[in-house]
């Protein structure tokens, strides 16, 4: 162990060390094709490269904590590109929405792995032999090691030897017996699960990545939002969004269908400092699979399991029923949409579009407030989550709504390129207001909006993932080989007899194998054991001197 | 009922930080009292030199003559400990309350974590004691759990609120009490690396005043082993974490992985410790640079407490703040 003063004083700068190292081989012999894969397979393999590779992974994981993921925060990533046109080029060059599965980041963690597997196959060679080995002879000096206990006991080194050997025996060491030259001693050894451990935890670690990778195949997730009292079979095009796996058929979606009867939403009213908080989301579900009929509800952190998925609860709101006549009093539109919630207190936006049965086409854009309040400016807001005193305004656009392109279109945003506004903030008209039961005149008589009913939504996720189970198996198996090669004390011990007249000089020794705070005791309490059992017994019981 | 508790609660934990911070002032004067010059260093310097072979001696607190100051455990370091534990049962019995008055268990919130985490890291320091000289840590541990509760309560404090539906799980008791202790072993392991540093930096012929402060201290040796023994136990507790974590992410969110900000900053943590870990068995990186490792390790937590939940936002957005 180098002391610590050896070390030169850069030690914050990791990569000079790196260089170094690099620069010393091909001072050497020229090396052939197979001498360089040789010599990068050993760089490659060292530990102080597994070393540089984990700093390197960590650091390699920080953009994607800073900068927002496709995969944890798409809306995040829309926001980011719309604030930082500048940056498009990195972000589109080093993968920057993706750095998880990106090539660079890739690159590091399985450069990583291929150190790791090059590193563990001789390592598991070498165990396998410890483990079929006898301890080693014992040393000469036994004095040198750095645990070492030597007294007189009374009886012949024979009977000593052996209460060593039943102590040890008991501790679960490995003993070997030794005679050479008159000097007789015993070599033991314990701790192998130390290794053992140790290579079960780097094992377990490959077996998470391979389970990660080929189980990602099999995976599916899909959202559908799902407002009071509507119904969805789950087959894939009625999923809103849907994400399978490279293997995933159609024939593996499951097939049930799911009414969400209703959603009950429990508010704080009893603590001033969190009113208006929900207690409890309480999705109300009635699902039916395999010919069965069932009623349950899903929770936030109670997902429900319907033929071989899960379902999650993960968002809600609220989805006003809009229903639009046409100025001979025709229903022409009436639909609950669902609104996207803004704030805690669900200030929501949406989006309103009838295609057909007007004199134009309309669309409109949307708040509403569950509670409206209005601030001193004269802005509204919602004050409170419950409906306590709800109000939908509409903003009015006629024009071409951009259907018919064929190109889909996003069911939550309006775009208002091809349309003109006509009523709502900048126009003649002020905004359309809306309470439950009244309706109010579009502009240009076009004809008349009315907010029946004020349901709310559930968004549901809908996942199945195969790789749960072993990736479980895997990662508790790496804590106990972790534990176990951590803690494990891995041993060697040597006692050495040599007769003394009618008593016996001993010996006890120990090296250890890694950090192991209790060598010199257990060395002090294996001869202090032996001298005691080496009294002749009726004589003194006293304890030790 | 509730707010009386609450500050009730409040009350203990100002009453504890004044407490701390008198034993922080008792620990400090046995600092300065050590690194006084002194008329005779012979003594002084033989004590340390004994110092490396062995681990330190048992405590034994007699046969020390009076007159000298003793090397083990002076006045004002008995004065420091039992400030220590009577802070520390004072800042537990507000810990205590909080949860009575939340009908909880007590750390939801940024300022009930830092108030259980702070407990923690006292509580593993008394406990850590017993069994070895951490005495030296005293002022550093004492200094750094009257900031960290000071900022928590003047910059945290929220008024006790039920748990919003997301944290209605039983892993919240597991999840977050492992990563709290995980937190406080990594804690204690920063504060013996950086002593570390301090020790294994050679001035050989001055005898500054740090360096006679030093003298106080373990071995450099016995101190790099001191971290490396709190820092295993702490990974295994923060791999722990991560995977409680990971199955709560997969009961609430029906993912148990998926980069979320969080998430991203306890794998940066874990990978930091595990290079650590890596580096105690590497030529050229044991010692000193490992000691480094280990910091930024805890600077890594420290961010990911204080910066991510604050300033980031992710599904983890529950400081209350």
């Amino acid at each position: 162990m180098p002391t610590p003063s050896s070390t030169p004083e850069t030690d914050t700068t990791l990569a000079d060390d790196h260089i170094d190292r690099a620069g010393e081989s091909p001072s050497g012999p020229r090396l052939g094709v197979v001498g360089w894969l040789r010599w990068g397979w050993r760089q490659l393999t060292s530990m102080r490269t597994a070393l540089m590779l984990l700093l390197l992974l960590a650091l390699a994981a920080i953009p994607g904590s800073l900068i927002p993921q496709r995969s944890s925060d798409p809306n995040g990533v829309i926001q980011f590109d719309r604030n930082n046109p500048g940056w498009a080029w990195a972000v589109q060059l080093l993968q920057l929405h993706d750095v998880f599965g990106s090539v660079w980041f890739s690159a590091v963690y399985l450069l990583l792995f291929a150190s790791l597997v090059g590193c563990l196959i001789p390592r598991i060679r070498h165990h396998a032999q410890a483990l079929l080995a006898q301890p080693p002879a014992t040393p000469r000096n036994l004095q040198r090691l750095p645990a070492h206990d030597r007294r007189r006991v009374d009886g012949p080194p024979e009977d000593v030897l052996r209460a060593a050997e039943k102590e040890l025996r008991r501790q679960h060491y490995r003993l070997r017996r030794l005679d050479a030259g008159g000097e007789r001693s015993i070599a033991a050894e314990r701790g192998y699960l130390r290794e053992t451990g140790n290579l079960l935890f780097h094992l377990a670690l490959l077996a998470v990545l391979v389970v990660l990778a080929v189980g990602a195949g099999y995976r599916f997730t899909g959202q559908r939002i799902l407002v009071e009292g509507q119904t969805f079979a789950s087959t894939r095009i009625a999923y809103d969004s849907f994400t399978p796996g490279r293997f995933v058929t159609d024939a593996q979606i499951p097939q049930f269908t799911l009414t969400l009867d209703r959603f009950r939403v429990d508010y704080v009213e009893d603590n001033l400092n969190a009113l208006g908080m929900p207690r409890d989301f309480d999705a109300q579900v009635t699902v039916t699979a395999d010919g069965t009929q069932q009623s349950s509800s899903i929770r936030v952190n109670e997902p429900l399991s319907v033929a071989g998925t899960d379902i999650y609860l993960l968002g809600n709101g609220y989805a006003p029923t809009l229903t639009v006549r046409n100025p001979a009093g025709d229903v022409v539109f009436s639909d609950s949409i669902p609104f996207l919630p803004q704030d805690a207190n669900l200030t929501s936006l949406g989006v309103v579009k009838v295609p057909d049965g007007l004199a134009k086409q309309v669309g409109m854009i949307a708040l509403f407030y569950p509670t409206r309040a209005t601030a001193p400016g004269g802005a509204s807001y919602s004050s409170y989550p419950d409906l306590l005193d709800p109000v939908v305004t509409l903003d009015v656009y006629v024009g071409d709504l951009g259907l018919d392109t064929g190109v889909p279109v996003s069911v939550y945003s309006l775009d208002t390129s091809a349309m003109t506004q006509v009523a709502g903030r900048g126009t003649a008209s002020p905004a359309l207001e809306l309470t439950p039961g009244t309706s109010a005149p579009l502009p240009d008589g076009l004809g008349t909006i009315e907010l029946t009913d004020i349901p709310r939504f559930a968004s549901l996720d809908i996942a199945r993932d195969p790789t749960q189970a072993p990736t479980l198996v895997a990662a508790s198996a790496a804590v106990a080989g972790l534990a176990l090669s951590l803690f494990v004390p891995r041993r060697r011990i040597w006692v050495r007899v040599t007769a003394h007249g009618d008593q016996t000089q001993l010996e006890v020794a120990a090296l250890a194998r890694g950090d192991d705070p209790r060598l010199q005791s257990a060395v002090d309490a294996l001869a202090a054991r032996l001298e005691t059992a080496s009294r002749p017994p009726g004589g003194s019981h006293d304890p030790l001197p | 009922m509730t707010p009386f508790l609450d500050a009730l609660s409040l009350l203990l934990v100002y009453s504890a930080i004044a407490v701390y911070a008198a034993g922080f002032i008792a620990y400090t004067l046995d600092l300065a009292r050590r690194t006084a010059p002194r008329p005779a260093p012979a003594p002084a310097k033989e004590r340390v030199l004994a110092g490396p072979a062995t681990m330190p001696p048992a405590p034994s607190g007699t046969g020390e003559p009076t007159t000298e100051p003793a090397p083990g455990r002076s006045k004002a370091i008995r004065v420091g400990y039992a400030l220590t534990v009577l802070g520390w049962v004072l800042h537990v019995a507000a810990t205590v309350l909080r949860g009575v008055a939340a009908e909880r268990v007590p750390w939801a919130n940024m300022f009930e974590f830092s108030l259980t985490g702070t407990a923690l890291i006292i509580g593993t320091f008394l406990a850590v004691s017993i069994r070895g000289r951490l005495a030296f840590l005293g002022t550093a541990v004492l200094g750094l759990v009257v900031l960290l509760l000071g900022v928590a309560t003047v910059s945290f404090y929220v008024p006790v609120v039920p748990l919003m539906p997301a944290l209605q799980s039983g892993w919240l008791v597991i999840h977050v009490l492992v990563a709290l202790l995980a937190t406080a072993f990594f804690g204690l392991a920063f504060l013996v690396s950086i002593t570390y540093l301090l020790k294994s930096r050679r001035h050989p012929e001055q005898t500054t005043r740090l360096q006679r402060l030093l003298e106080a201290t373990p071995s450099a040796e016995d101190l790099d082993r001191l971290a490396y023994r709190l820092t295993i136990v702490g990974f295994i507790l923060w791999t722990f974490t991560l995977i409680a974590g990971a199955i709560w992410a997969g009961r609430a969110w029906g993912r148990f992985w998926g980069w979320d900000v969080k998430e991203v900053w306890t794998f940066i943590i874990w990978v930091l410790y595990a290079a650590y870990l890596h580096a105690m068995a590497t030529r050229g990186w044991h010692g000193r640079r490992a000691a480094w490792l280990c910091i930024t390790g805890f600077a890594a937590v420290l961010f990911n407490f204080g910066v991510v939940n604050v300033f980031f936002t992710g599904l983890h957005s529950y400081s209350g703040l």
